[in-house]
């Protein structure tokens, strides 16, 4: 029945003389994803609007979910498009709208036609009237509210007629790369992806990194972590996910530090192998899934140690959630049920019985001296040997 | 170098199963249930196997039913034998260390109203005789216990299960999972008094998807799988012929040489314990002589995580198993090694090592000289 979209945004309206960045990007994002749907789509700007126009047979199911995880977009209109016949034609068309979508429902409505068209004979108030008074007459069970209508039908007269009624609700945020790229810290938690996915939803593209421990973390937590890099990159594009080595640098700080320093240490050692890729790769900040007090490492004095070797801003986007929050979104994003597999990631294997839970800054320092001796070379190697898997 | 000492997982397909295996799915791919040449000509695979494994075990090719695996096998038989016989009675009796093929299916009976008795097992893996003649009860319609368990190769003493169950009343029916022990041992059901018993392809290099069930004709069972009623209505959906073929061509090649070939597992094994209690803090589970089975071996690890362990071994190219591997999705304590009283801090650290015929002396030495270089370095990073 629908043989287009028409797409609602939200704040890219707000934006003064580059607006058209936004516009431009957000298109080229939905380009991207329905290039992975069955159908042939047409995207076109058209005085602020951008449409969505399918040719042929399309999967209506797959187009909406697709758009729905085009951050930028907050409504999407599933709308019938029809040629201008004259008015008659068009009562008809919209007649044959209500009865395939109202036949039968007790509802209030509205009539709001926009006359774009400025050449055309009737103006938009004459048909409100005329449209609501054959709605009336023929659907029983219809009745009127202009302030507070169940039903918004908008007639729109362009060079083409356009009608709707129905806003399916959209991601919101903004339009992918709007907003310069960061490097998440992924584990193969809860956490993270659900952290990823919302500092991408601001418009920033994702790279992320993989702390990987073999033996003591196996292929296949990496594995995990590869799908959910993948469910992630649904909302954020391309990902670029580096994959780090890590098992030498952690029996080193386990050889030479306090043990139950030993986390602590050891995240401050994965924010500067991060930072640094980040600095390689050209991403402006780091992001991490870390909330206050969930575990030992993410009280605010450990917080404030691991944060103290952060030279790049540091966005923790979930750092006031409580956990249910998070595992709401994960649900929603569908990271959740690959998260909770019960692979152990590399801060679990050696955690103390009784780590330290208010670290001061100054002790760490000094316990990180003890790793002097081979700690750069070991960085610098880690880095070299680095896998990376490009994730679409 | 690698070493693949988890051929109790599953093993490697033989190059002249996997032959056989494209000639049918390329040339002779018929419905062996098509009235035509193509049908007869599938149909044909199927009877030479039937008569290859009744030969085999000694049964009539009527009683041959093939299935999906040894999962399909051990359902049909528990299921398909306790629904049919449910009149007679609703008593079942099992082991505590059955693969979960056997101890879910038994979950899932109780689920129906029958009640199950799980027989305990000494510190060596073995089934008690004398729990078991205290279970049999009138209401008993049904006893299910493994030939070989799959964690440490303990060896059932199957005949005599047989003779005490059937003196006590002769209706009762006597299921044998086989599926770790067909291909090392020549079983002989009838001789042995057994009833059912299950049959994978995939760990005799055959390939997976495929196994068997022997069900001796006297034995009443129904269905659990419905559809067009190929194999007389007990086990419908078209036949895997591939898989027929497979299996069947694979057992024939295990069965030739078979105590040749058994003799050098055995000295194997022999070689590998001898190498393991060198080690120090090793304890090597179960039994470990000839009255064991030729191809496992369950070693405690004394302050070493097993998967760690293991994935330790991965990196070198030696590929086993923490506890049983059809479980090892969720890591779970071995219901086997607990039944069998293992210390508590040894059940987290016990590691399977099986073997094939393809396993060479080269293989252990490797697996071995890896095993005394890592041992020390994962003790000394330990979660403290």
């Amino acid at each position: 029945m629908f043989q287009a979209f028409l797409i609602k945004y939200g704040e890219i309206g707000v934006k003064g003389k580059n607006r058209y960045v936004f516009e431009d990007a957000l298109i080229s994002r939905m380009k991207q994803v329905l290039s992975t749907v069955d159908g042939t789509f047409k995207i076109s700007k058209e005085q602020g609007r951008i449409y969505v126009e399918t040719e042929g047979v399309f999967d209506y199911e797959e187009t909406v979910a697709a758009l729905q995880r085009v951050f930028g977009i907050v409504g999407i209109c599933p709308v019938v498009l029809a040629e201008d016949r004259g008015y008659e034609a068009l009562s008809q068309d919209v007649m044959d709208y209500m009865h395939r979508m109202y036949e039968g429902v007790t509802k209030t409505f509205k009539v709001h036609t926009r006359r774009a068209n400025k050449r055309y004979p009737l103006d938009s108030m004459e048909v409100n009237a005329r449209l609501g008074g054959r709605i009336l007459e023929e659907f029983p069970g219809l009745t009127v509210d202009v302030h507070h209508p169940d039903i918004m039908l908008h007639v729109e007269l362009r060079s083409q007629i356009c009608i709707y009624s129905e806003v399916i609700p959209g991601p919101g945020g903004m339009p992918l790369g709007t907003n310069g790229r960061s490097m998440l810290l992924l584990s193969g938690g809860i956490d993270s992806p659900v952290a990823g996915y919302m500092v991408a939803k601001r418009g920033v593209m994702i790279d992320a990194v993989y702390f990987h421990a073999p033996p003591y973390t196996s292929e296949r937590a990496k594995e995990k972590v590869v799908d959910l890099a993948r469910k992630v990159a649904r909302y954020t594009g391309h990902i670029c996910l580096h994959v780090i080595n890590f098992t030498d640098i952690q029996m080193y700080i386990y050889d030479q530090c306090p043990h139950d320093e030993l986390t602590i240490i050891m995240r401050r050692y994965m924010m500067r192998i991060a930072q640094q890729i980040a600095a390689d790769t050209g991403c402006l900040a780091l992001v991490t899934g870390e909330s206050i007090g969930q575990v030992a490492s993410q009280t605010v004095p450990s917080l404030a140690a691991t944060n103290d070797v952060c030279t790049l801003p540091v966005f923790r986007p979930l750092i006031a959630f409580d956990k249910e929050d998070i595992v709401t979104i994960a649900k929603k994003i569908d990271t959740y049920e690959i998260s909770i597999l019960p692979y152990e990631d590399c801060c679990t294997t050696f955690v103390a019985k009784h780590p330290v839970t208010k670290p001061q800054v100054e002790r760490i320092r000094r316990s990180e001296q003890a790793l002097s001796e081979k700690i750069e070379d070991m960085v610098e190697e880690a880095l070299r040997t680095r896998e990376v898997i490009d994730i679409e | 170098m690698t070493a693949y000492l988890d051929n109790s997982a599953t093993t490697r397909c033989m190059e002249c199963v996997t032959e056989k295996m494209v000639r049918v799915m390329r040339e002779d791919y018929g419905n062996p249930s098509s009235l035509h040449t193509k049908g007869v000509e599938a149909e044909h695979y199927i009877k030479e196997a039937k008569k290859f494994f009744a030969e085999n075990l000694k049964v009539s090719e009527k009683e041959i039913y093939f299935t999906s695996g040894g999962t399909e096998s051990n359902n049909l038989a528990l299921i398909g034998t306790a629904l049919a016989n449910q009149r007679t009675g609703k008593h079942l009796i099992t082991t505590r260390i059955e693969h979960p093929s056997v101890a879910n299916a038994m979950k899932y009976l109780e689920g129906l109203g029958f009640s199950v008795t799980y027989l305990p097992v000494d510190s060596k893996g073995a089934v008690s005789l004398e729990a078991l003649e205290k279970a049999v009860c009138e209401e008993t319609i049904l006893v299910s216990v493994m030939y070989v368990n799959n964690e440490v190769g303990s060896v059932q003493p199957v005949d005599e299960i047989a003779r005490m169950i059937k003196e006590k009343n002769t209706e009762i029916k006597f299921h044998v999972d086989a599926i770790q022990a067909y291909g090392k041992y020549q079983i002989h059901p009838k001789r042995e008094g057994i009833d059912l018993l299950s049959v994978s392809g995939h760990k005799i290099h055959g390939p997976k998807g495929i196994g068997l069930l022997y069900v001796n004709e006297k034995v009443k069972i129904r269905p659990i799988i419905f559809g067009g009623e190929q194999q007389k209505g007990i086990r419908s959906g078209t036949e895997n012929v591939p898989g027929i073929a497979g299996i069947a061509e694979a057992a024939k090649v295990c069965y030739e040489r078979l105590d040749e070939k058994v003799g050098r597992l055995y000295d194997l094994k022999a070689y590998f314990i001898e190498g393991i209690r060198k080690l120090e803090g090793t304890v090597v589970n179960g039994e470990t002589g000839r009255d064991s089975a030729p191809h496992i071996v369950s070693v405690s690890f004394q302050g070493v995580g097993s998967e760690v362990l293991l994935h330790a071994l991965e990196e070198k190219g030696i590929y086993v198993s923490a506890g049983s591997a059809c479980s090892s999705n969720k890591p779970s304590v071995s219901q086997t090694l607990q039944a069998m009283g293992i210390r508590k801090e040894l059940l987290g650290s016990t590691l399977r090592f099986s073997f094939s015929e393809e396993t060479t002396q080269e293989e252990i030495d490797y697996c071995l000289r890896e095993l005394s270089a890592l041992l020390p370095v994962l003790r000394r990073y330990i979660r403290r």
